[in-house]
């Protein structure tokens, strides 16, 4: 992996309790914030991130030296503003940016948790930001707000705190992973497994990297992130910087070429145990089951505002996920809104450049802001 | 506040102060806005266009994205005071369907929609032949999103069909109110309906 970095930490005061039951000890929170908290706490708005995100929303990421995963919705004059919003966003606990994970030491045994890291769900997650919220002393959010597994915490958190937010906004998610969802993710978790580098959990000791596995998790998962339209118009069958096809198993396509390059990179910024839990926590994630099977029950007394937002060509949590998820908020009796946009680009689109996402997110959160 | 067109102004006319309201083909929100501000009501919206739900979420206001064919089923029996059906019952594919669901969501129901039997209608018609194309129905038959079009005398048959009892009724040509002959002189029909089995 790579060397230490210097995150912004906060180790809560207290235990975490889990939903298998285990306890997390003190567990450490990198966390990134952006703007100025108003004198009345109002303006605060937590930033859920994805699978492969992490706290660097709208910085420089600190390894890459790319822009945040999210510059397109937060910064200057976007939807979440600095000069307007304080931005909290956290690492997740069984990540790898600073938070407590697999990579970090555990305290029993001076060692890093590796494979002994507990399995965390999505609801996990949410408890171990919402103590990072009391520790900062940031009482009633102005807006949670996510995408992907970041809208599955959007979720979470408008169910286990209904009066924590005045706005929650949902985008390109889903309420439960579905066996289409699972079964590419155990593909993602066999390739790391399979790798010997991987060393049945224990390569940071061995000092050695699952790069293969890790990276072969990744180019399956970036499949499911992108169309099939889309593909087909970014690399259609074109070859690599060569004229004809090779008769060998080189990356002749670009396709290919790009999905490669994709994997390698990841892996010189994630941690392959990290990538089991979390994926882990998203196969586990049911909002409906924890409400004996009624996700209208999960959203009963909530008092926040909600917009849901799907995109028609994301086919890895399709609009009808969204719409679920809506019938469940209005039957609920919740202030629901929910809009399907047009976009070519996959389960990505929410992280790319797209002006009707964010007039959508920017209107919606000003009329929270005014109401 | 800017005031509301005619037609909307006396669908808002019906609705009371502190209602709750769902307003299926909501469009930018214009009447649920102006029921929230001048009375009070707490309101939901349908509407099809991304768009428009975009920009009624920027007024505050909570839509979702749906036809009122399909999406209506979602919503809980008797779960607010008024269902408004705003001039778009005749763009719905099964309209006695969408009428059973309005009365079903809604203690009351509000429906507005163009009058097919207005003398203009049936003048074009009579002397020209063709369908017509009026000042209330502007759009020629091919392109026109209006399936099911019907008259007065149509939906009244149809309300009591699907057992709605009629509360009141408002007809319209132009900006004016029609007392005589609705069914030849309105261009625009408003009607309050509740269900038979339920009355008061």
């Amino acid at each position: 992996m790579n060397a230490p970095l210097a995150h912004r930490t906060l180790r809560l005061p207290h235990d975490l309790p889990l939903d298998s039951g285990r306890i997390l000890p003190r567990p450490v929170i990198a966390y990134e914030t952006l703007g100025t908290l108003a004198p009345d706490g109002g303006n605060a708005i937590l930033v859920f991130h994805a699978l492969t995100g992490d706290q660097y929303v709208a910085q420089v990421h600190p390894l890459t030296g790319k822009p945040g995963w999210w510059a397109n919705m937060v910064g200057p004059e976007k939807p979440i503003d600095p000069a307007r919003h304080f931005v909290i966003c956290a690492n997740v606990i069984g990540g790898c940016m600073g938070s407590e994970g697999p990579a970090s030491p555990n305290p029993a045994t001076g060692r890093p948790w590796a494979i002994d890291f507990p399995v965390i769900t999505i609801a996990d997650m949410v408890r171990a930001q919402v103590a990072l919220l009391d520790a900062l002393g940031i009482g009633r959010l102005l807006a949670v707000i996510g995408g992907s597994m970041g809208g599955m915490q959007a979720l979470q958190f408008a169910s286990a705190y209904p009066d924590r937010a005045r706005a929650v906004i949902a985008i390109a998610t889903t309420a439960r992973h579905s066996a289409q969802n699972i079964a590419f993710h155990e593909v993602g978790r066999q390739a790391i497994m399979a790798d010997p580098d991987w060393c049945g959990g224990r390569f940071l000791e061995a000092g050695r990297t699952p790069v293969a596995g890790l990276a072969v998790a990744r180019m399956a998962a970036h499949i499911t992130y992108l169309s099939e339209a889309g593909l087909t118009e970014r690399f259609g069958r074109r070859l690599q910087e060569r004229d004809s096809v090779t008769f060998g198993f080189d990356a002749d396509f670009q396709v290919e070429s790009y999905l490669r390059h994709q994997g390698l990179s990841f892996t010189r910024r994630f941690d392959a145990n990290s990538y089991l839990i979390i994926t882990r926590a998203m196969d586990y994630f049911d909002l409906a089951h924890a409400h004996g099977g009624s996700l209208a029950d999960a959203f009963r007394g909530a008092t926040a505002r909600f917009a849901l937002v799907s995109f028609d060509s994301d086919w890895l949590y399709p609009t009808s996920e969204s719409k679920r998820i809506v019938q469940a908020l209005v039957a609920a009796g919740a202030h629901a809104s929910f809009v399907e946009l047009k976009s070519p680009h996959g389960h990505d689109s929410f992280l790319l450049e797209a002006p009707e996402l964010a007039r959508l997110v920017d209107g919606f959160l000003r009329a929270v802001e005014t109401a | 506040m800017t005031p509301l067109p005619p037609r909307l102004a006396v669908v808002a006319g019906l609705v009371p102060e502190g209602a709750t309201v769902l307003d299926v083909g909501c469009a930018d929100g214009r009447l649920l806005r102006y029921l929230r501000d001048a009375k009070g009501v707490d309101g939901r919206g349908i509407e099809l266009d991304p768009e428009r739900v975009s920009a009624a979420l920027a007024h505050g206001l909570s839509v979702v994205q749906g036809d009122a064919d399909r999406d209506l089923a979602d919503f809980p029996t008797q779960s607010v005071d008024c269902a408004i059906l705003s001039e778009t019952l005749q763009a719905t594919r099964a309209p006695h369907l969408v009428l059973d669901q309005l009365l079903r969501i809604g203690r009351r129901a509000i429906v507005s929609f163009p009058n097919f039997g207005h003398w203009r209608a049936r003048l074009a018609l009579l002397l020209g032949g063709r369908m017509p194309v009026t000042p209330a129905l502007p759009e020629s038959w091919h392109e026109t999103e209006n399936i099911h079009l019907c008259t007065i005398r149509d939906f009244r048959a149809l309300a009591e069909a699907r057992g709605a009892r009629i509360l009141s009724e408002t007809y319209l040509a132009g900006d004016r109110r029609v007392r005589l002959h609705p069914n030849l002189m309105a261009d625009h029909a408003i009607l309050l309906l509740g269900r038979a089995e339920a009355p008061g």
